[in-house]
């Protein structure tokens, strides 16, 4: 069970939070404007990263905030988190 | 005592206090101390098991949790365990223990016919032959599954309770051995707090049975006085009988403490088992490591053992093993053993040892107390069936994988203790994440690089010399200690005294050659439990099989309940031999977590029954249950479904409670809906975004209906949201997806959205709602409450008022999810049962009736309201549902931008529709599948499902919605709902509002 630092609590059981998948995923300002295809890729496509990875979670049992934890998808080790529109962050 | 193999002197049992147990309907007696195992050797009880394939007679093999053949059912009833290792069993008064693998009997099982045709069963031969033609599998199971034999789990509740511990600690030590010890001493010392766990009835580990000394002391004088000083110094917390079972990431362990089943049954109080559940800042890993047999033919035999198991019964459990010993061995090790057999009397009529030229510190201390030593040889067969009688001895090649010469020497014996090497328990630090790597001079898979703040110290790290074990131990503590903020090393006394070491030299030795004119690997076992011998591997490898992990689940290797602890090294050896590459390349299968069985009660903990889930009620829930209300779960919540007065069916009360909501007036708590106060500036934008219509146009004092749609474009829930004030929305969702929604729309607020002035609170449990409904409502309205104006035009539909209803401040809103004149009214929940009482007495008069779910169900669907989640699979879009009139087309919100996507708009999509059965008595089943013609045979398309389904008492029939492939587009037609049973029902499309279409009845 991961040992989740967040931003605003601090280190907390993971059982404590919700993991809300990869971080970063643009939405689409005009809708119209893009391609079916552009928009499945908005809704479906994620990236399956090994690696280092960024993505959101929530504090669902704890402050409820959303914020973004950078985490290594093959050792679990977590590199870090910020805050949700932190300097330079997508959401 | 009348324990014939009992020692008379010496080991940790207590021969003041016997023990009476059974085993297989057999008493016998122990002593306090003893394990299910060592009682039995004391009774000279050596065959404990049959093997599961060819049902061939096995013995106790081990000391510990790495046992395969003695797996013993404890106990009857509801307390019953089964699959539990006679080796890690404590005996008590009154117990009852059996085998677990014999039918009908240990000593005549008619199954050992296999044994005879063993020729038959080869690796693969269930896949082979049991798997084809598939239909024939459930005449075969019934047999394969008593073959199997194996435990029966308790069929009655348990009657115990087990707990959870949550645990924090600067250093666990998993293992109380003398490198888990020292471990521990030295973090203790430095200040840390330590947590230090054994799976054994007492720690002590190898300490509990070790020829040495340790300070000048002899070693369980050392332990008694290192476990007095730990038990001394504060935050140091010492585990018995607990495993520690998993290691998971971020340094989170779990541990099974068992608290109540080494009692008799009338000495338990408290707890059976407790889970820890330990987040440690460090973690060391002391485990071990479990010697490993040696693969020659019947080395399966009752009386083949362990070497070590052998040093432990004797030393520590004062059993004579047997009395007429033979060794085997490849390495030094297993000549602590001739010793102990020597002290303890036993003839040693032989030590066969694999290497040419054998030597080491203990071999050296046997020679002189005078040993038949065979260098170079092997024991390449066993004589004997239910108890060795011989070893037949030959000289080893000079690279081992052949004899010298077909010359045998035949030794008799009733006890051959083997030691084919040790294999460090890495299970541990491969859960971990690590990846274990073959060390060649060991011959065994040792820890690689460290993932987490681990440590692996002693044994489980390859350091079999106590010396070695206690030092590693004592730096490794140290220094988790330091890294934990508890730098003591300068001041730390010494750890214990060094001791004399020694190589561990050794000569692997995989597989001994077949006796001369022998099949090659017959009967020579590696995994005693599932009967997988040599021969079973040289089998798959031929076939085909090179990966490990195919291999293992082609021959069912290491997959009993020992998980292969002792046999699998072996058979990844010979694999990677007969494969022609190195042992490190061919790798070891994946050491999952639990290291040894975890008891489901253990696992489930408190979190049972009424604990399982919470169970919320609401305010007016005492009331419900006063006036005889059957209850329905709608997520964690209790609703009335419906009040049945005496002698009435469920069918009749929701008739008589839908026929007063349609002709005079009915209530219900509507408490549950989900609730949500939504504040600020951005607020009505907000709406407007995830909401499909229009919310900038809803002026305060007004209702809307709204729906909300995932991304997809897909229905997610829906509700109807008042404005209070410019900037203050009170949004009702489902019951069921309260929480789901609340958590969406922080979501988009959090994640996209952060420059909207917006702020939710979740409100649901501090208002309750009661719904008044039918065309008397507003008589029963003006009796309750004298400052709103009741007037049709004054007050009109989807529109709500402040007022004080039965002297308490209250918002009623007029909307209606029965197609009735209705009102909802909201009161702080702490004052709902005063309301609700008086809103009945003010009905009374005009026969106001209370309706639970089922009426609420029937009203709303004779208008055809969907339910989210009912009549919606998260699959269809508020066009399938026919409500494109709240599709806003002149702005975006979430969800719409999917309408165009191709598999959106295809025209052939599913669209709810009513239906109409043929038979008027017939209520079609829900979730009935559609087919187009009342013939078919399987397989065959469906076309749509019966969502919903009830009987009208409005219209006198039953009514019916479904979702159905252009569904609109056929109104008129018959479809066929099959009812389960082969049959089916013909039913007519319809429009899905079956009543008031026009609306006539809310607007009243």
């Amino acid at each position: 069970m991961l040992l989740i630092p967040c931003p605003w609590c601090g280190p907390r059981a993971e059982s404590e939070f919700a993991c809300g998948g990869e971080a970063g995923i643009v939405r689409p300002g005009a809708p119209d404007a893009v391609s079916d295809a552009e928009w499945a890729d908005y809704l479906f496509m994620r990236t399956n990263h090994r690696g280092l990875h960024r993505e959101q979670w929530w504090h669902a049992h704890g402050c409820r905030r959303w914020f973004i934890v950078r985490r290594d998808t093959v050792t679990c080790r977590i590199d870090g988190v910020e805050k949700m529109g932190s300097a330079g962050a997508a959401p | 005592m009348t324990q014939p193999a009992r020692l008379r002197h010496g080991g940790r049992i207590n021969r003041d206090r016997p023990v009476a147990f059974t085993f297989n309907g057999r008493q016998y007696l122990g002593c306090e101390g003893d394990t299910l195992a060592s009682a039995l050797l004391a009774n000279g009880v050596h065959m404990v098991a049959r093997s599961w394939k060819y049902h061939r007679p096995r013995g106790i093999v081990g000391a510990g949790a790495e046992e395969p053949n003695a797996i013993v059912q404890l106990g009857e009833g509801s307390r019953t365990v089964p699959n539990a290792r006679a080796t890690q069993v404590e005996i008590h008064e009154g117990l009852i223990a059996r085998s677990v693998n014999c039918w009908p009997g240990l000593e005549f099982d008619l199954l050992s016919l296999n044994g005879l045709f063993s020729r038959l069963l080869p690796a693969g031969f269930y896949y082979k032959t049991f798997m084809w033609p598939k239909s024939f599998w459930r005449h075969y199971e019934h047999f394969i599954r008593k073959a199997a034999g194996l435990g029966e789990a308790p069929t009655e509740r348990d009657p115990d309770y087990y707990e959870k511990f949550n645990a924090h600690c600067d250093v666990l030590v998993a293992g109380a051995g003398p490198a888990g010890l020292t471990a521990a001493l030295a973090a203790a010392r430095s200040g840390a707090r330590v947590i230090i766990a054994d799976e054994q009835s007492e720690p002590g580990g190898s300490l509990l049975h070790a020829r040495e000394s340790i300070d000048g002391l002899p070693a369980v004088s050392w332990l008694r006085r290192t476990l007095a000083e730990l038990a001394a110094i504060p935050d140091v917390r010492v585990l018995a009988r607990s495993t520690v079972f998993g290691y998971h990431d971020h340094n989170f362990l779990a541990i099974a403490e068992r608290l109540t089943d080494h009692l008799a049954e009338d000495r338990r109080r408290g707890p059976r088992e407790r889970i820890w559940r330990v987040r440690a800042k460090q973690v060391i890993l002391a485990t071990g490591a479990c010697e490993r047999p040696l693969v020659f033919t019947n080395n399966d035999r009752p009386g083949v053992m362990l070497a070590s198991a052998i040093s432990i019964y004797t030393r520590r459990y004062a059993v004579r093993t047997g009395n007429n010993a033979v060794i085997f061995t490849n390495n030094d090790s297993a000549y602590a053993t001739v010793l102990d057999l020597l002290d303890a009397g036993v003839r040693v009529a032989a030590v066969v040892d694999a290497r040419e030229q054998p030597r080491g510190p203990h071999l050296e201390a046997a020679r002189q107390r005078g040993i038949n030593l065979m260098a170079g040889s092997a024991i390449v067969d066993v004589r004997g069936r239910r108890r060795v009688q011989a070893a037949v001895v030959a000289s080893l090649g000079a690279d081992a994988n052949g004899l010298r010469g077909n010359d045998t020497t035949v030794v008799d014996c009733d006890l051959i203790g083997v030691s084919g090497g040790h294999s460090p328990v890495v299970h541990l630090y491969a859960q971990s994440g690590g990846r274990p790597l073959f060390d060649e001079g060991l011959a065994a898979f040792v820890p690689g690089p460290a993932v987490q703040t681990q440590r692996s110290v002693g044994g489980c790290r390859g350091s079999f010399a106590l010396a070695d074990c206690l030092r590693e131990g004592y730096e490794a503590g140290t220094a988790a200690a330091r890294e934990t903020g508890h730098d003591a090393a300068a001041t730390l006394p010494p750890g214990p005294g060094t001791l004399e070491r020694h190589d561990y030299t050794l000569r692997p030795l995989w597989r001994v050659p077949d006796p001369p004119g022998h099949a090659r690997g017959a009967r020579q076992f590696l995994d005693l439990q599932n009967d997988v011998s040599a021969s079973d591997v040289l089998l798959a490898a031929r076939e085909g099989y090179h990966s490990v992990e195919h291999v293992k689940r082609y021959t069912a290797l290491g997959f009993g309940t020992d998980q292969g602890k002792l046999g699998n090294i072996n058979g990844l050896a010979i694999l990677a031999q007969a494969l022609g590459q190195d042992i490190a390349a061919t790798g070891t299968t994946t050491f999952r977590p639990n290291y040894t069985p975890v008891t489901f009660g253990a696992i489930a903990g408190r979190d049972l029954g009424d604990l399982f889930e919470p169970i919320r009620l609401t305010a007016l829930h005492a009331w419900h249950v006063e006036h005889g209300a059957e209850f329905e779960n709608v997520g964690q919540w209790k609703r009335p479904w419906y009040y049945p007065k005496p002698g009435e069916s469920m069918h009749e009360a929701v008739r008589r409670e839908c026929h007063a909501a349609r002709n005079a007036v009915a209530m219900m708590d509507a408490s549950t809906l989900g609730k949500i106060d939504i504040q600020g500036p951005d607020a009505a934008e907000f709406l407007n975004r995830v909401y499909t219509n229009n919310w900038h146009t809803l002026k305060v004092g007004q209702c809307r209906y709204g729906l909300m749609l995932r991304e997809d474009g897909m229905v997610m829930d829906d509700g109807v949201t008042s404005r209070l004030g410019e900037n203050h929305f009170y949004m009702t969702t489902t019951t069921g997806g309260a929480a789901r929604v609340y958590a969406w729309l922080e979501r988009w607020l959090q994640t996209e959205w952060p420059e909207l002035k917006v702020y939710l609170t979740s409100v649901t449990d501090h208002w309750a709602t009661i719904a008044v409904v039918g065309p008397r409502s507003r008589e029963v309205m003006k009796g309750v409450c004298g400052d709103i104006d009741f007037g049709a035009a004054s007050f009109p539909f989807m529109s709500f008022r402040d007022g004080t209803v039965a002297e308490v401040a209250a918002r009623v809103a007029r909307i209606s999810f029965s197609g009735e004149l209705a009102y909802e009214v909201s009161v702080p929940a702490d004052y709902a049962r005063h309301v609700w009482k008086a809103l009945m007495a003010a009905g009374a008069p005009h026969g106001i009736t209370p309706y639970g779910t089922e009426a609420m169900h029937v009203l709303r669907a004779e208008k055809g309201y969907i339910i989210v989640g009912q009549d919606t699979d998260g699959s269809l879009t508020p066009q399938d549902l026919g409500m494109e009139w709240i599709v806003s087309k002149t702005k975006d919100f979430i969800g719409r931008r999917s309408f165009a996507r191709a598999d959106t708009a295809r025209p052939d999509r599913k669209q709810l529709v009513g239906l109409q059965s043929a038979d008027p008595a017939l209520v079609l089943p829900e979730g009935g599948q559609i087919v187009d013609r009342p013939q078919w045979t399987a397989p065959v398309q469906t076309t749509g499902h019966v969502t919903s389904s009830y009987f009208s008492d409005a219209l006198g029939r039953p009514i019916a919605l479904a979702v159905l492939q252009s569904g609109r587009s056929r109104i008129g037609q018959t479809i066929y709902v099959t009812l389960g049973d082969g049959r089916v029902a013909p039913a007519t499309i319809t429009h899905p509002v079956f009543l008031d279409r026009e609306g006539k009845r809310q607007h009243g």
